[in-house]
Order: structure tokens, then C-alpha cells, then sequence
């Protein structure tokens, strides 16, 4: 059962980041993918820059890299087949990002209780221990974003993309 | 355009993002203008909650800057964000609200529309660190 979510993660990780154009934009790229768990890393670059005179990340690119994290992190631990909306977000920011340096975010789901998962979520510089911030979130299955996710699983029959691939190969949503 | 919110506009992350400021007085709007890779679910279609908390935090910034001699730019402690309706792909807009300010430390809060101001997409809360000139 697990190994059966764990190959459908497998099968549309390519998608989670370049389905969502504005993470492709901000360059993230996904580490891992797990159920219930996702890393997500944001490559060090100077247009993403805040302020010019240190040369830090802009904290909205940690907060866009937390939120992406999170709300696929909330997408594995819901089963991999339902679409979620952001509730809420709520970010604590420990310490600047270190100029250089790319950031990852590694979040995982706390407890899911119906339509809701619960997600906390650490980024860093590469060691855990010393975060530059912390996320909690909230990721709820609405009606606007499951509706979203069955037009493109209807949209996408034909067996040319991973979603449809899954959903033949699975048959138990 | 304020003079004080050219530290926050001349920052390669803001430009990118594309955010501009309406000045009347003392009521300032953030302007959040629609571009595909504001985009976070095609399918629904959504702008990315991250792009919509950064334009949130952006004006939060801003409202500190413009409403005091600041000698750095304000650095976020800690925000909460509430997504309250999908941000639907056209501009956006926010106002800040400084709920209080004292000699290191700001609270404010944040809401952001579309159509309607009536009907805000997100609001945000949080404390920034600030280092006031002189």
C-alpha cells in the first residue's frame, strides 16, 4: 500500500515543480518526495537577491520555497490524488540566508484529519540544526482545487502524461 | 515615489517581482501586476500562495518605510498569512496597516484584493524588526 503511493509519488514528481509555473520561475527543484514529506531547494541566485547590500535571499523567496514545500509535502501525506489550497502559512525567520548559499526545505506532515493535513517545514543552508526559518501550515481538499485536479486528470487521458498513467495502473483513488 | 522606499524598490527580488506603489499622502498601495510565472496552479488557475505572502511581506516593508526614517530595511520576525479566497490570475493589490511601532520592533498587518477591496484574497500579521535613522 505504501509502496504502491511511494511509486505514484515517484511517477508525478517531475510535475510538482514544473506544473506550477512560478516555482519553475524561482528555479526550486525537488530533492525528495516521500509519503507524507517532501525537500525542496531553492538554487542561490542574484535576481532573487533583497538586499543588494548583503547580497541575502529575499525572505519571500524563502517564504515561496516553504509554502511549495509544504503544500506538496500536504499532497503526499493526502495520498498523492487530491489537490489542496494553502489555509494558512505561518513563518518564523531565524536568521538571513547565507549570501551563496542555496536554501532547502524540508517539510513533512504532522496528521492529516479529513480534508485537512497539518505540515510543519525547516529551511536551511544544508544542516537542519541551524534553520533560517520554520513554517507551519494548513492544506485543505476544497472543492475549487479538487475540481482543478479531475478537469486535468480528465484532460489528460490518452496515457501520455504520469497522472493518467497512475490513475490506469491504480485504479483505487 | 517616496525617496524612503527606494532601498525596498531597488532590490533585485521586488524588480523581478514586478511590484510597484501608488502614493496619495499617507495611503500607500502595493500593485502586485499579473504575470504568467505568478502563476502557482495552472489548472485552477491560482497565483502561488508564496508570490501573494512575499507581495504581503513587500508591503509591509513598505508601509514601515514610508512611514519613518528607517536606516535599513525592515526585517521580518515572524508572519502569519490567511489565504482567503484562490488569487485569480489578474493584478493584485495591499495596504498596510502598522498596528504598533515601537523603537526596534513593528507589528502590522496586511490584506490583499483583486476585484474587490471588500472581498480580500489574503491578509497578513507579523512583527519586523526595524532600525529607526539616528
Amino acid at each position: 500500500m505504501s509502496d504502491d503511493l511511494q511509486a505514484r509519488l515517484d511517477e508525478l514528481a517531475p510535475l510538482l515543480v514544473a506544473g506550477s509555473p512560478h516555482a519553475v520561475d524561482l528555479g526550486f527543484t525537488l530533492e525528495a518526495i516521500r509519503p507524507g514529506e517532501a525537500v525542496m531547494r531553492a538554487a542561490y541566485r542574484e535576481d532573487l537577491v533583497g538586499d543588494p547590500e548583503t547580497g541575502v535571499m529575499h525572505g519571500g523567496v524563502v517564504t515561496a520555497l516553504l509554502d511549495h514545500a509544504s503544500g506538496t509535502a500536504a499532497f503526499a501525506g493526502l495520498g498523492g490524488d487530491k489537490a489542496t489550497a494553502t489555509l494558512d502559512l505561518r513563518l518564523d525567520y531565524m536568521r538571513p540566508a547565507t549570501p551563496g548559499l542555496d536554501v532547502i526545505a524540508e517539510a513533512h506532515t504532522v496528521k492529516v484529519s479529513g480534508l485537512i493535513a497539518f505540515v510543519s517545514a525547516v529551511a536551511h543552508n544544508g544542516d537542519i540544526n541551524d534553520p533560517i526559518a520554520t513554517a507551519h501550515a494548513a492544506f485543505m481538499v476544497t472543492r475549487v482545487s479538487q475540481d482543478a485536479a479531475d478537469r486535468a486528470r480528465s484532460e489528460m487521458e490518452g496515457g501520455l502524461t504520469p497522472i493518467s498513467k497512475v490513475e490506469k495502473k491504480g485504479g483505487q483513488a | 515615489m517616496s525617496e524612503r522606499l527606494s532601498p525596498l524598490l531597488s532590490s533585485p527580488y521586488v524588480k523581478r517581482l514586478g511590484v510597484v506603489f501608488d502614493e496619495h499622502g499617507d495611503e500607500l498601495t502595493g500593485i502586485l501586476p499579473y504575470a504568467e510565472a505568478l502563476v502557482g496552479n495552472p489548472l485552477i488557475p491560482a497565483l502561488h500562495g508564496g508570490a501573494i505572502g512575499a507581495f504581503m511581506e513587500i508591503t509591509a516593508s513598505a508601509g514601515l518605510l514610508a512611514a519613518s526614517d528607517l536606516s535599513a530595511l525592515p526585517k521580518p520576525i515572524d508572519v502569519a498569512v490567511d489565504y482567503l479566497r484562490p488569487g485569480r490570475p489578474s493584478d493584485v493589490y495591499a495596504r498596510a496597516a502598522i498596528t504598533r511601532q515601537g523603537s526596534r520592533v513593528a507589528n502590522v498587518r496586511v490584506e490583499a484584493w483583486q476585484e474587490r477591496r471588500s472581498a480580500p484574497i489574503a491578509t497578513l500579521h507579523g512583527h519586523f524588526l526595524i532600525k529607526p535613522a539616528g
